[in-house]
C-alpha cells in the first residue's frame, strides 16, 4: 500500500514538472513565440536594443544570452520560489494577480460543483426510485435538454434575463462599488449576489448528466441480491435507500466529483469572461487577448496545479472510502 | 478457405454497419438523433451550394426574423443574413467534429487496447502517459496552444481541441480490455501463436466498437462546445466561420443584452448549437442502450421497465457539458 502512495505522489510531481517544462519550451523555443514577439514589440516601441535583454529577464525570468540549460534552471527555480514573472498588461507580478484572483474562482467553482453534485445525486436517486413513472421520463428528458446547452451560452442568457432585462442582479464584478469592509452582512450578501449567476449556469447545465449517472448506478444496485435480501429482512425503505443503495451508487461518482472541480476551474476562462468576474479565468482571458505570455503561462500553471492536486486527493482518498479498491498493476504481461 | 475482397467487404458491412444500424434504428433516440444530424450534414454539403454566402449589406439592415423570404431569420445591424451565417458555419464545424472525434477515439483505442492487452511495463508506461494527459486542464491547454499555433484549418482545430480528451477514454477502454484479455477465445489465439497485432484487431477491438462509437458522439459534442467557446472568446482566428463568432457579435455589438430587440441574432446560433448537441447526446444515449448487453437482455423480455434505462456510463468528467 505504501508503494502506491509513493508512486502516486511521484506521478503528480512528474506531471507538474512536465507541464512546467512544456510552458518553458513554448515560451523559449517556438519560432515566432512569445520571446520573439516581445523583442519585436520592444524594438517597435523604440527601446534601446542593449536594454531589451534586461527587460525580458525581468518579465519572464529568462536571460536570453545564457545557454539553454541555465535558462531552464533559472525558470524552474524561480517558479519554485513562487516567482512567475511580471505581467505585461498589468505591470504587476503574476503571483500577485493570481493570488488575488484565485480564491474567488475557487469559491465560485467549488460552491457550484458541490451544489450541483448534491442536487444531481438527490434527483437521480428519486428518478431511480420512481423508474418508469412520468416523473422519471420528464426528468430524463429535462436532464438531456439541460446538457445540450454549453454553460457559457446559458450564462449569456442569465446575464441578459436577470442582469439587463429584469435588472435584479449585477452583471459584472466580484463585489459592488463602495462595499469595502469584509465581515459584514452587507458584504456577504453582495458577494453572493455577484456569484449566484455563474453558480447557476454551472448547476443547470451540468446537473442533468450527474443525475442520469446517479440514476443508472442506483437502478443497477436496486437489482442487486443484497438489496433484495435487505428487503426480505424487512428493513425500512429509508434505511435501504440511504445505507444500501445511495452509498454504493455515489461511490463511482466520487472521483468524477473532484475531477470536475478541477475541470470547472479550467472552464472559468469562458465563464468569468461572460460575467466580467475577475477570477483567474478572467485574467487568463485578458492575458490571451493581450498576448501577455507571463500571465497566460502563470494562470495555466496554477490551474494545472489545482487539477493535479484534485486528482491526487481523489486517488488517495478513494481507497479509504471504498476498501474494495486494490491499487495494483495488471497481472501478467503478454 | 480463400475469401475474395468483395466477400470480406460484404461481411464487414453485414457485421459492423448493417446489423448495428438495424439495432440502433429500433431506438427512438438514435432515430431522432440521426435525423437531426442528417439535417446538419445536408446543410453543410448541399445547403452551402444553394444558399448565398454571408456578406455585409446583402440585405436591408436589422430585418427582424420571419419578415422576408430574402433573409428568413433576419439580418444583423450591418445587413448580413443570419441564416447564411448559420449555414456557412456548418461545413467547418462538421470537419472539426469529424477530425476531433476520429483523433480522440482512434488514439484512445490504440493506447487503451495496447496498454490493457500487453500489461506489464508497456501498460505502466502508457497508463502514466494517459494519467498525465488527463491531469492537464483541457480548456486552458487548448487556449494556450491556440494562441501559439494560431490554427485556421478546421481539421487541425478539431485535433487541437481533443489533444488531451482521449486520455479519459483510453483509461476506460483499458479497464474493459483487462477483462477481455482473459476470454477463452483470446487465450486460444494466443496459444496458437497469433501475433499481438492480429489478436487486437480481430478479437479485441470488435468487442469495444459499440463503446467507442458512443464515445465518438461524446467527443463530438465536446468539440462543438469547445470550438464555439473558443470562437466566442475570439481566441481562434475569425477567418473560419463559426456560430461562436455570431454569438460574440450579437452579445457585443448588436446590444442583444440590453433589450434592443436584437435577441434573435443570439437565439438562432444558440439553437444551431443546441440542436447539434441534442443530436449527439441522443445518438450516444440511444447507441449505449442498444449496444449495452445488459440493456439488450432487458429489452428481450423479463423486465417491465425495459424502455427506461439509460445505461450507467454517462461520462461524469466532461468539461463543457
Amino acid at each position: 500500500m505504501n508503494s502506491f502512495y509513493i508512486k502516486r505522489t511521484a506521478r503528480s510531481v512528474l506531471t507538474l514538472w512536465l507541464v512546467i517544462t512544456m510552458t518553458f519550451g513554448m515560451i523559449r523555443l517556438l519560432p515566432g513565440g512569445p520571446l520573439v514577439r516581445l523583442r519585436a514589440q520592444l524594438t517597435r516601441q523604440g527601446v534601446d536594443p542593449s536594454e531589451i535583454d534586461g527587460i525580458i529577464e525581468s518579465y519572464q525570468n529568462l536571460r536570453p544570452d545564457q545557454p539553454l540549460y541555465v535558462q531552464y534552471y533559472d525558470y524552474v527555480t524561480s517558479l519554485l520560489l513562487g516567482d512567475m514573472g511580471q505581467s505585461f498588461r498589468y505591470g504587476e507580478p503574476v503571483a500577485v494577480i493570481v493570488g488575488d484572483a484565485l480564491p474567488w474562482t475557487v469559491f465560485v467553482m467549488v460552491t457550484a460543483t458541490v451544489l450541483m453534485y448534491a442536487l444531481g445525486v438527490l434527483w437521480g436517486a428519486i428518478m431511480a426510485y420512481k423508474e418508469g413513472s412520468t416523473f422519471d421520463s420528464v426528468s430524463s428528458a429535462l436532464s438531456i435538454l439541460g446538457s445540450t446547452v454549453p454553460f457559457y451560452v446559458f450564462a449569456i442568457v442569465l446575464v441578459i434575463v436577470f442582469g439587463f432585462q429584469l435588472g435584479w442582479l449585477p452583471t459584472r464584478g466580484r463585489t459592488g462599488v463602495g462595499i469595502q469592509d469584509p465581515y459584514t452582512v452587507a458584504f456577504a450578501v453582495d458577494v453572493l449576489r455577484h456569484a449566484i449567476l455563474p453558480i447557476m449556469s454551472i448547476i443547470v447545465t451540468q446537473v442533468g448528466l450527474q443525475a442520469l449517472a446517479m440514476r443508472g448506478n442506483s437502478i443497477q444496485l436496486l437489482g442487486e441480491d443484497y438489496v433484495r435480501v435487505a428487503r426480505l429482512r424487512g428493513l425500512a425503505d429509508s434505511r435501504i435507500a440511504t445505507r444500501y443503495v445511495a452509498r454504493n451508487a455515489i461511490l463511482p461518482m466520487y472521483t468524477g466529483f473532484l475531477t470536475l472541480i478541477g475541470f470547472n476551474i479550467g472552464g472559468s476562462v469562458i465563464l468569468e469572461e461572460v460575467f466580467t468576474y475577475p477570477g483567474i479565468g478572467y485574467y487568463m482571458f485578458k492575458a490571451l487577448e493581450a498576448r501577455d505570455y507571463p500571465l497566460i503561462m502563470g494562470v495555466f500553471l496554477v490551474i494545472t496545479s489545482v487539477l493535479v492536486v484534485a486528482l491526487f486527493v481523489a486517488d488517495l482518498t478513494y481507497s479509504k472510502i471504498d476498501p474494495r479498491v486494490q491499487s495494483g498493476d495488471s497481472s501478467e504481461a503478454y | 478457405m480463400e475469401v475474395t475482397t468483395s466477400e470480406r467487404l460484404r461481411d464487414f458491412y453485414e457485421e459492423f454497419i448493417y446489423k448495428p444500424g438495424l439495432v440502433a434504428w429500433s431506438d427512438w433516440r438514435t432515430r431522432i438523433g440521426f435525423l437531426i444530424a442528417l439535417v446538419y450534414v445536408l446543410m453543410g454539403t448541399v445547403g452551402v451550394m444553394f444558399y448565398r454566402l454571408p456578406n455585409s449589406n446583402q440585405s436591408p439592415r436589422s430585418v427582424r426574423p420571419f419578415q422576408t423570404l430574402e433573409a428568413p431569420l433576419g439580418t444583423t445591424g450591418s445587413g448580413v443574413d443570419v441564416l447564411a451565417m448559420i449555414i456557412h458555419a456548418t461545413p467547418p464545424m462538421l470537419l472539426m467534429i469529424l477530425s476531433g472525434g476520429l483523433f480522440a477515439t482512434t488514439f484512445a483505442v490504440v493506447v487503451g487496447t495496447v496498454a490493457g492487452y500487453k500489461g506489464g511495463s508497456v501498460d505502466r508506461g502508457l497508463t502514466t502517459f494517459a494519467d498525465i494527459a488527463m491531469s492537464v486542464p483541457g480548456l486552458p491547454l487548448i487556449m494556450v496552444l491556440a494562441i501559439v499555433f494560431n490554427p485556421t484549418n478546421p481539421a487541425l482545430i478539431g485535433i487541437l481541441i481533443t489533444v488531451n480528451y482521449w486520455a479519459g477514454l483510453a483509461r476506460a477502454i483499458r479497464s474493459q480490455i483487462l477483462t477481455l484479455r482473459e476470454e477463452s477465445y483470446v487465450e486460444a489465439s494466443r496459444t496458437m501463436g497469433v501475433s499481438t497485432m492480429r489478436i487486437l484487431i480481430k478479437d479485441i477491438i470488435p468487442n469495444i466498437m459499440p463503446y467507442v462509437l458512443v464515445n465518438f458522439a461524446n467527443a463530438a459534442r465536446y468539440v462543438v462546445f469547445a470550438s464555439v467557446g473558443l470562437y466566442y472568446l475570439g481566441i481562434l482566428p475569425t477567418s473560419v466561420r463559426n456560430w461562436g463568432i455570431q454569438l460574440d457579435q450579437a452579445y457585443r455589438n448588436a446590444g442583444a443584452l440590453t433589450g434592443a430587440g436584437t435577441l434573435y441574432q443570439l437565439v438562432f446560433p444558440m439553437l444551431a448549437i443546441m440542436l447539434i448537441a441534442l443530436a449527439l447526446i441522443l445518438l450516444a444515449q440511444g447507441m449505449d442502450r442498444v449496444f449495452n448487453p445488459r440493456v439488450r437482455t432487458r429489452m428481450a423480455g423479463e423486465s417491465k421497465s425495459a424502455d427506461s434505462d439509460d445505461g450507467d456510463d454517462v461520462s461524469v468528467t466532461e468539461v463543457l457539458n
